[in-house]
């Protein structure tokens, strides 16, 4: 099948093209990208006038949970959550259950994801034997099995011996090693930010510095190294002021911010809801600030959802007993055009980039272009279109989202998978 | 004023003239306590659940009588022990009980915010009997109306409140309350045991007992828990008690009549010395008995509510 997509805003950040264009899918393939592309025979025509025709989205930070709790999500409804959100190509993160830490096991997910989702799920392995954080796993065989980065998401390597042999082993292997930055000795049981409002919720609270110690930790032991570090969902200030010095230094970094923290504060934990519980935890207004300028000024380099479905017996208890996390893919979008462009934080091309080429790149997979001759990944997306985010909307088999009964303003209205059109008028086919 | 809340979760939620209401109420309930005979008929035929997932002597006693002494139907149970533990959640078992046709749950939990969350769960009353280190109200409420039974209006009274202000309910409950009536609070403990942001709380900070007890009107001195949460912080009970404990000698720095307060259960010769805590100055078993007046006021006022709207 054939697709014209007509006078969209085209918006291509690898090529620095920002146009009113056609474009042309065919076999799978972008085969033309310009002005007044004839329509070829049987092609189907898209008018996407006041829309913008953007590369497939890549999401760098999923949380799938197959193997273990299909209960929560499956590959098939997590893959039709991103696509909801325009995204084309997911990481899924290894702590599964069991953890994704051998070839095998790698080789398998992946051969189970071609079969049941619906965009490009890609693979990742454990840093350490079932994340404890003590025993390498196979870098090397995990990245010959197809796995694109290695990490013990969820929980941070901890260990400074092994997290120094963790990133020479992944650097002699060439595979990204991503680190969730959380010193737990300084975070403790804690449930939320320390602040005010931890204090006055009378919650155990996660220090910042947790969090920005372990970055400090990162950044200082990939100097010099030729390895490829990545820091998971960056919450506050002091990090992206870390990760910007280190970077004007030359140390090979890069990092992802989620949705939620640049939009929520602690003071969102007030009624005690749990669908503001996450790890890391909402943290201030300057940290919001912080990494929305950070976002715009290239220090953070994608945006990335954590997306961490959970069910209700899992969220529906007590603060301090709920697990951590929210989802995420099906909000990310408009709540970026929301709190990024609207605002004024970052123009158009700059949010494409962070929500497409930017972690395309990092993970070196074929998305993120709008090339002739590259897969036809594509999302074509409303800026003005409305939707009231209803638990009853939400594609994803669990519904912890902070974002329900927000009105959302931005969404996708046609997505390409391989040249195939599986989200139409916005609604998934 | 009318009092239109089904449920008490903490003071911070509450206007002045609500904290004033239940004050009010509760002159009334005092009353009936110091009776012969202490019991109305005014909540006849109604059931009230204390449902206790945390241990206490004194709150679930107090709470207890309170209901009786309003003729209520009363239920006791110590859930830490029971079905807790066989991976029923919270929500489940406060259903469970309600489904008993009870009306009101007074709720004693270790997570902070866990009232709060059966309040919306449930179309019972809910009660915070204290939770984690959130509120305790009815302790607030009870030290507010003690205070203003000794020393009259609450509004510019001075009143320091001594120890583990981060670990402590008490002291929230009381923060808040007092500053919403017009007191001057002064929190005093040592550095690691005042929590993040407590500036916020528009309370005046200081490390030095001395300085809160010169020039207070009542100090309320709260419970070391060193078997707990203050292991860490403050190893030694002898250095704190050096440092922060209450002593005659420091009171004759203070004003005479100064009103000296303490929630329970108290660690003597930790928090207070004996001759302190039995002393002129003291008001500890008299909170006590306000105690149940009350969580008398507590219990009509939200019942009645839930009752209208009905």
């Amino acid at each position: 099948m054939k697709y014209l997509i007509k006078n969209g805003r085209c918006i291509d950040p690898a090529n620095n093209l920002d146009a009113v264009a056609d474009l042309l899918l065919s076999d799978g393939k972008i085969e033309n990208i310009g002005k007044k592309i004839p329509s070829p025979k049987g092609a189907q025509t898209i008018d996407a006038q006041g829309m913008i025709v953007a590369p497939g989205f890549v999401d760098m930070h999923v949380h799938l949970r197959t193997p273990g709790r299909e209960d929560v999500e499956t590959l098939e409804s997590g893959s039709r959550a991103a696509l909801k959100g325009g995204y084309t190509s997911v990481l899924m993160m290894p702590n599964t259950d069991p953890a994704v830490d051998t070839p095998e096991m790698a080789r398998g997910l992946k051969e189970q994801a071609h079969k049941e989702s619906v965009v490009h799920a890609y693979v990742s392995g454990a840093v350490t034997k079932g994340r404890q954080g003590a025993q390498l796993t196979d870098i090397a065989g995990l990245k010959a099995a197809g796995a694109l980065a290695v990490t013990d998401d969820g929980c941070c390597v901890a260990d400074d011996g092994i997290f120094r042999k963790a990133l020479r082993e992944s650097a002699r292997a060439g595979l990204l090693l991503i680190d969730h930055c959380e010193d737990s000795k300084i975070s403790g049981k804690g449930v939320m930010n320390e602040s005010f409002m931890s204090t006055k919720l009378g919650m155990r609270g996660m220090p910042r510095q947790a969090e920005y110690e372990m970055v400090r930790r990162d950044i200082e032991y990939a100097r010099g190294l030729d390895a490829l570090v990545h820091i998971a969902h960056v919450s506050c200030k002091e990090s992206c002021d870390l990760i910007r010095k280190a970077k004007k230094a030359g140390v090979r970094v890069t990092a992802e911010a989620a949705p939620h923290h640049f939009t929520l504060t602690d003071e969102a934990c007030a009624n005690y809801d749990t669908r503001t519980k996450m790890n890391p935890p909402l943290r201030a207004d300057y940290d919001v600030k912080a990494i929305k300028e950070a976002l715009a000024d290239g220090t953070l380099d994608a945006i990335a959802t954590d997306h961490a479905p959970h069910g209700l017996h899992d969220k529906y208890v007590e603060f301090d007993a709920a697990s951590f996390g929210v989802i995420g893919l099906e909000t990310a979008l408009s709540i970026s055009v929301m709190e990024l462009v609207n605002k004024g934080v970052l123009d158009w091309p700059r949010l494409i980039e962070l929500l497409s080429s930017a972690p395309a790149k990092i993970l070196g997979i074929p998305a993120g272009t709008l090339s002739k001759g590259a897969p036809a990944d594509v999302t074509v997306l409303d800026p003005k279109a409305e939707l009231l985010y209803t638990a009853e909307e939400v594609a994803s088999r669990s519904k912890n989202s902070p974002f329900i009964d927000w009105k959302l303003t931005g969404l996708a209205m046609e997505v390409f998978v391989s040249g195939k059109r599986l989200v139409s008028g916005g609604q998934l086919v | 004023m009318n009092w239109n809340r089904k449920d008490l979760i903490g003071l911070e939620y509450l206007s002045a003239a609500e904290i004033e209401h239940i004050l009010a109420a509760t002159d009334s309930f005092k009353q009936v306590t110091t009776r012969s005979i202490k019991k109305v008929p005014t909540l006849r035929g109604k059931t009230v659940a204390n449902l206790f997932f945390e241990p206490s002597t004194r709150t679930s006693a107090s709470f207890e009588l309170a209901a009786k002494r309003l003729s209520c139907d009363v239920l006791t149970l110590n859930i830490a022990t029971s079905s807790v533990k066989k991976g029923e959640t919270l929500v489940d078992t406060a259903r469970n009980i309600e489904a008993m046709e009870v009306d009101t749950l007074i709720v004693r939990h270790g997570a902070a915010g866990a009232p709060a969350m059966l309040s919306r769960a449930v179309k019972a009353c809910v009660i915070n009997a204290g939770d984690g280190w959130h509120e305790h109200p009815t302790q607030g409420l009870l030290d507010m109306y003690t205070l203003r039974s000794r020393l009259g209006d609450i509004k510019g009274l001075r009143v320091s409140i001594i120890g583990d202000i981060a670990h402590s309910r008490v002291a929230r409950s009381n923060i808040w309350g007092l500053t919403k009536l017009g007191a001057q609070v002064t929190v005093c403990a040592p550095p690691v045991l005042l929590p993040v942001g407590i500036e916020k709380f528009g309370v005046k900070i200081t490390t030095d007992l001395d300085e809160a007890i010169a020039g207070a009107d009542a100090i309320n001195v709260l419970r070391m828990q060193f078997e707990r949460d203050c292991a860490q912080a403050f190893p030694s009970r002898t250095e704190y008690f050096r440092k922060y404990g209450v002593t005659q000698e420091r009171l004759q720095k203070a004003k005479h009549d100064i009103v000296v307060m303490h929630p329970g259960p108290m660690n003597r010769g930790i928090e207070m010395s004996s001759e302190v805590a039995d002393g002129p100055n003291s008001v500890i078993l008299e909170q006590v008995t306000n105690g149940v007046a009350v969580r008398m006021a507590v219990i009509y006022l939200t019942a009645t509510a839930k009752e209208a709207s009905l």
